[in-house]
This record gives C-alpha cells, sequence and structure tokens, in this order.
C-alpha cells in the first residue's frame, strides 16, 4: 500500500503533463475553431506542400538513420574490442561529449563550417579544390541530424555488443564459419535489438526536428517540423497544427511498436 | 613409432609481456584422451587455443597430421571445441545450434536432420530439436555443446573445462558420459581442467603443467604414484612433502631417522625431497611400533576414512586411515619403502617458483 503511495507523484507528473496534454492535441486535431468534430486537420496533410514536407522529413530522416547506422555499427564492433581491454570508456565519453552542449550551439556550430564562405570553403580553397555549396541544403541538414544523433546510435549498439559473448563469435568460427558467415549469422542476429533501438532513437527526433532544418536549410526548406512549427506560433492555427501532429504521431507510435517487439531488455532505453 | 596426430613444436606465448607458455613441446596420439592439468594461469588454456586457432603462437609450429596447421584459421581445421561457458547461439533453438556446422558446410536437409537426432540419442537428449537454449539446464546446454560440435565430426575434440559450472553429482555423471562418448566416437579428446579427480578418472594421458611448463606427463597411474617433483605431488592429491637427506643408494634419512626406500642413483649425501601420500603413513599404538613416534593433533571423519594430522619428527604429517586415533594418542609411524617416493630438489628457476608456490 504504502508502495503504491510513493507512485502518486509520479502519477500526478503523468496525468498532468503528458496524457492530458496528448488528449489535448487529440482534441485539437480532431475539432475546428468552433469546437466541432472535423477530419479537415489530419486531412490537410493532404495537400500537395504538406505531403512534400512529410516526404521530405522521411527521406532526410531515414539517410541519416542510415548513415548513423553504418558509421555506429563498425564503431560498436571496435569498442566492444576495446573494452575487453578496459579502454573503451574514454572513446565512448569522447562520443557522448558534444551531448554536453546545447543543441542550438551545435547546429549553429555547423552553419559556420558550412557556410559559403564557412570554414569547409575556406579550407577547401587553401587546398585549392573547387568550393562546395551545401548550406541551405539538404546534405546540411543531413550533416546537421548526423551529427546531433549519432551518440543516439551508437549507445543502444554498443550496450548489445558488449553483452555478446565472445565464445559465441568463436563457436561460429570453430564450426567452421568465415569471418562474414559468421557476421551474417551470429553478430547481427545477436545485435537486432541495439539496431532497432538506435534506430528508433534516430529516426524519431529526426523525422520531427524543425530547429536543424530551420538553422541549416536556412528557413528554405520546410519539414514537417516546420510546418507543424509555424501552424502553432505564425498563425497560431492549433487546430491545424495538432491535426497535422497526429499524423507524425502515427510514425511514432510505429517505432515504438518496433522496440517494445524487438528490444526486450532495454537497451535502448539505457542511456 | 607412430606418428602423433598432434604436435606442438617450442611453443612459446606471451600476453601483455607475461610469458605464458615457454617452449613447449607435446604430442598427442590418435584416440588419446589427454588432460591438461594445472592451476589457474598455468598455460592450459592457452595452450588449448592454439590447438583450436583462436591463438597463433608467438613461436613455434603446431602439426596436424604431419601437416604444418599454425596459421590456419579455427574454421579450416578438423577440430571442435566445446567452450567452458557452453557458448551457445542464444537466437536459435537446440536443432539451429546444432545444424550450424553442417548448414556452413552445405550438407543436404536429411543428412542433417539424421545428424542431428544421432547426436541428441548420444547425448541422451532425444526429442529437444525444438526446445529453447534458455530452457536448458546448465548440464543439458553442456551436453547440447557437444553434440553441436561432434556431428562436424572432427578427428578431435577440445574440451576447456566442460564441467567447471556443474554441482558435483552432476559432474561425476558427466564424467563417465565423456569417457562412453569418446569410446563411442573413436576420436581423440583433448580436455583442460584443473579438476585432478577429473584428470585421474577419465584421462588416457595427463599433462600436468605449471606457469607455462609441462611438469610431468603420463598415464594416471604414474602421475599419482610417481610424482615427478614436489608441484605435481602436491597438485595430484594430498602429499606429505618432507625434506629428506640421500644417505646412499636405497636409505634416506628424514625427520633424522635412517629408513630404507626402493630409489636409487641420487648419490650420497644428497638433499632431495621426500613424497609420502597419507594413506601410506601407517599408524599404530604403540609408539616403540615404527620409525618415528608422534602425537596426534587433530582428528576429522571423511566418509570413507579418518584424516589425521600428527606431530612427528618436527613435521605435521597428513595422514588417512580408515582406524581412528583420538587427538593426543601417542602413535608410532611407518612407511613401507615401496611407498616413500624421492625426488630432485628443484633445481630450474621454474621449478623453483613453482614450490614456493606450491
Amino acid at each position: 500500500m504504502r508502495k503504491q503511495l510513493a507512485a502518486g507523484p509520479y502519477l500526478l507528473w503523468m496525468t498532468g503533463f503528458i496524457v492530458i496534454p496528448l488528449l489535448l492535441v487529440l482534441y485539437y486535431g480532431l475539432t475546428n475553431e468552433a469546437g466541432a468534430f472535423t477530419l479537415e486537420n489530419v486531412l490537410n496533410i493532404t495537400e500537395p506542400q504538406r505531403l512534400a514536407a512529410l516526404g521530405r522529413s522521411l527521406k532526410l530522416s531515414l539517410i541519416c538513420t542510415g548513415i548513423c547506422l553504418l558509421l555506429s555499427y563498425p564503431l560498436a564492433m571496435i569498442l566492444k574490442g576495446m573494452s575487453k581491454a578496459g579502454r573503451s570508456g574514454l572513446m565512448i565519453f569522447i562520443f557522448i561529449l558534444p551531448m554536453w552542449m546545447n543543441a542550438l550551439l551545435r547546429t549553429m556550430a555547423w552553419q559556420v563550417i558550412l557556410n559559403r564562405n564557412g570554414l569547409l570553403n575556406t579550407l577547401l580553397s587553401t587546398l585549392g579544390l573547387p568550393t562546395v555549396n551545401i548550406i541551405n541544403t539538404n546534405t546540411a541538414i543531413v550533416f546537421g541530424m548526423v551529427y546531433n544523433y549519432l551518440p543516439f546510435m551508437v549507445l543502444p549498439l554498443y550496450n548489445v555488443m558488449v553483452k555478446i559473448n565472445d565464445d559465441v563469435i568463436d563457436a561460429a568460427s570453430d564450426l567452421g564459419a568465415t569471418w562474414l558467415q559468421t557476421f551474417i549469422h551470429v553478430l547481427l542476429p545477436l545485435s537486432v535489438p541495439g539496431i532497432i533501438s538506435g534506430i528508433t532513437m534516430v529516426f524519431v527526433p529526426a523525422l520531427t526536428t524543425f530547429v536543424i532544418s530551420d538553422i541549416l536549410g536556412g528557413g528554405m526548406i520546410l519539414l514537417i517540423g516546420n510546418v507543424i512549427n509555424q501552424e502553432f506560433t505564425f498563425t497560431a492555427n492549433w487546430n491545424l497544427g495538432s491535426g497535422l501532429s497526429l499524423i507524425l504521431m502515427i510514425f511514432i507510435l510505429f517505432s515504438m511498436f518496433l522496440i517494445a517487439k524487438y528490444d526486450k531488455e532495454g537497451n535502448g532505453t539505457a542511456i | 613409432m607412430q606418428e602423433p596426430l598432434i604436435r606442438l613444436q617450442n611453443i612459446s606465448q606471451s600476453f601483455d609481456g607475461s610469458i605464458v607458455l615457454d617452449d613447449l613441446n607435446l604430442n598427442i596420439r590418435e584416440n588419446e584422451f589427454l588432460t591438461l592439468l594445472g592451476p589457474s594461469g598455468c598455460g592450459k588454456s592457452t595452450t588449448l587455443r592454439i590447438l583450436g586457432g583462436f591463438v597463433t603462437p608467438d613461436k613455434g609450429k603446431v602439426f596436424f597430421d604431419g601437416k604444418d596447421i599454425t596459421s590456419l584459421p579455427p574454421n579450416k581445421r578438423q577440430l571442435n571445441t566445446v567452450f567452458q561457458k557452453y557458448a551457445l547461439f542464444p537466437h536459435m533453438n537446440i536443432e539451429e545450434n546444432i545444424a550450424f556446422g553442417l548448414k556452413i558446410k552445405r550438407k543436404s536437409k536429411d543428412y542433417i536432420r539424421d545428424k542431428i537426432r544421432y547426436a541428441l540419442k548420444l547425448v541422451n537428449l532425444d526429442g529437444y530439436e525444438k526446445r529453447e537454449v534458455t530452457a536448458l539446464s546448465g548440464g543439458q546446454q553442456q551436453r547440447i555443446a557437444i553434440a553441436r560440435a561432434i556431428v562436424n565430426e572432427p578427428r578431435v575434440l577440445l574440451l576447456d573445462e566442460p564441467l567447471g559450472a556443474l554441482d558435483l553429482k552432476l559432474r561425476q555423471d558427466m564424467q563417465y558420459e565423456l569417457i562412453r562418448l569418446k569410446n563411442e566416437l573413436g576420436i581423440t579428446f583433448v580436455y583442460v581442467t584443473h579438476d585432478q579427480e577429473e584428470a585421474l578418472t577419465m584421462s588416457d594421458t595427463i599433462v600436468v603443467m605449471n606457469q607455462g611448463y609441462i611438469q610431468q606427463m603420463g598415464t594416471p597411474e604414474n602421475i599419482y604414484n610417481e610424482p615427478e617433483n614436489a608441484f605435481v605431488a602436491d597438485f595430484i592429491g594430498d602429499s606429505n612433502i618432507i625434506d629428506g637427506l640421500m644417505i646412499e643408494d636405497y636409505a634416506v634419512q628424514i625427520c633424522g631417522q635412517k629408513i630404507r626406500c626402493v630409489d636409487a642413483g641420487f648419490g650420497t649425501n644428497k638433499p632431495v625431497d621426500v613424497v609420502i601420500r597419507p594413506e601410506d603413513v601407517e599408524l599404530s599404538t604403540n609408539p616403540e611400533n615404527g620409525f618415528l613416534t608422534g602425537r596426534v593433533t587433530s582428528l576429522i571423519f571423511k566418509g570413507v576414512h579418518y584424516e589425521m594430522e600428527v606431530m612427528a619428527g618436527g613435521f605435521e604429517w597428513l595422514v588417512q586411515s580408515t582406524l581412528c586415533y583420538p587427538v593426543g594418542a601417542e602413535v608410532g609411524i611407518q612407511v613401507k619403502p615401496e611407498n616413500i617416493q624421492i625426488m630432485n630438489k628443484p633445481e630450474f628457476a621454474d621449478e623453483k617458483a613453482v614450490s614456493v608456490d606450491a
């Protein structure tokens, strides 16, 4: 009984700051300004401009997730090897270090690097190479996303990787498997929980971001996050903003479903 | 003489600057049950990992069937390993675990199914095909690990302390199982353990190792009855190791008394180690009866026998006897000449380190 009482404050918090806001979004999303039920806000997504924004968001966050996975998997394998010698701590620390800085600051730093006369182009021209025009393009946004969300991919992968017994890897090779066969049949399947967690932890924030696209897209590239942000802050149309949010929620719920299905040990939440 | 199946030649290996194996030479015959026995850190597991191909030695060569396999990767070797902690694939069921090696070798479905059934029968787990690894006990997982290895028809099975994590009763049962398996399969077993009883029970040949050196190699009887140095004597069973002086052939002096023994060729007036097994020390209630007189200082009932400590001649003797002598009793100590084992004092640095350790 006393234990249940101790849960009280948390229940209050969850109700007040999670459940009620969600219900409010649901209410606004499914009503018009007069308060009558309508699907208009949700169906607004079918307008070409909105669809383009959603499509762009999906595309960029998928690219970002893919790059993060390709960068993180080999790193997690290296870290696994280092952890045996007790040397992985510093590496992980360095990869988490950027998270100590404000996300806005980190993204603005990329703006300075990628600007037309920024660090990257200065470096390229010093080396006598042609300069590139990356700022205010999709590429710049992906750069920013990968930089910001990489740790969320590295950590769940590392968590799951260190738990894989080295003997199991040796056993596969002992039974005749080549390195590639061991990777495909043993290492990869055993790291699926980490991969799923990592994908979700990167994909969801990348899909909903509007800050990164704002700063590195120069306000010219609209992601679905920017669209929703505009409805709330500039147009002050809460109903439309909420309706579009509900569409995003479908994607997020799907990701959560994947986590629940594959990550039973909670590696993704171990950060 | 028949060419050995496996020949380790001048193997040296060190990790992070510390020497694990130093110029090790070892021959393993076909169909032999060979046990590498020693305390942790003696290099026995490293030797096994070199055989399995997981470690490439710094120096030396490994020959298998006359061919140099020193740098051959594990997946190309005709050996299979049973790992200490089973190392079953947790994401596969029993059937998939056992089939792993065969699928890699692209065997037919029928062949694989028959092999799985045969292997499960062999380890007494028929009908376990569809079970999950996590649903099995430690002993069952160990059997599956053995089944997974033997379906590949290896010429040699390497076993790395496979019974270490099992309880005593199960361990004893598994010892008999392994002997039976070895006989049915007719292949070579190389077994690593720190448990001397396990080694004595199962092996054809025991290799006692310490600090990267082979201390003695021989049959279980040979190792137990004729230990070559104090380390072996102490590690295999309990022993009384006493400083002695070899006066002449067939006569040794211990605790100030000259007694007869069956050893010769040590020279005259040479310091030696004398080993007497506790079950070979004979006590009698008449203190006059024997070459030494002592007093019982402790008595423990061990089931099969009593274990006593007897203070005599400035040495605390460990004695095992089916007869009970109470604490404080005056007893005479007698040892038959054939039960006295004479050994040279350690001469080499490695042996010295050993005896200090022990």
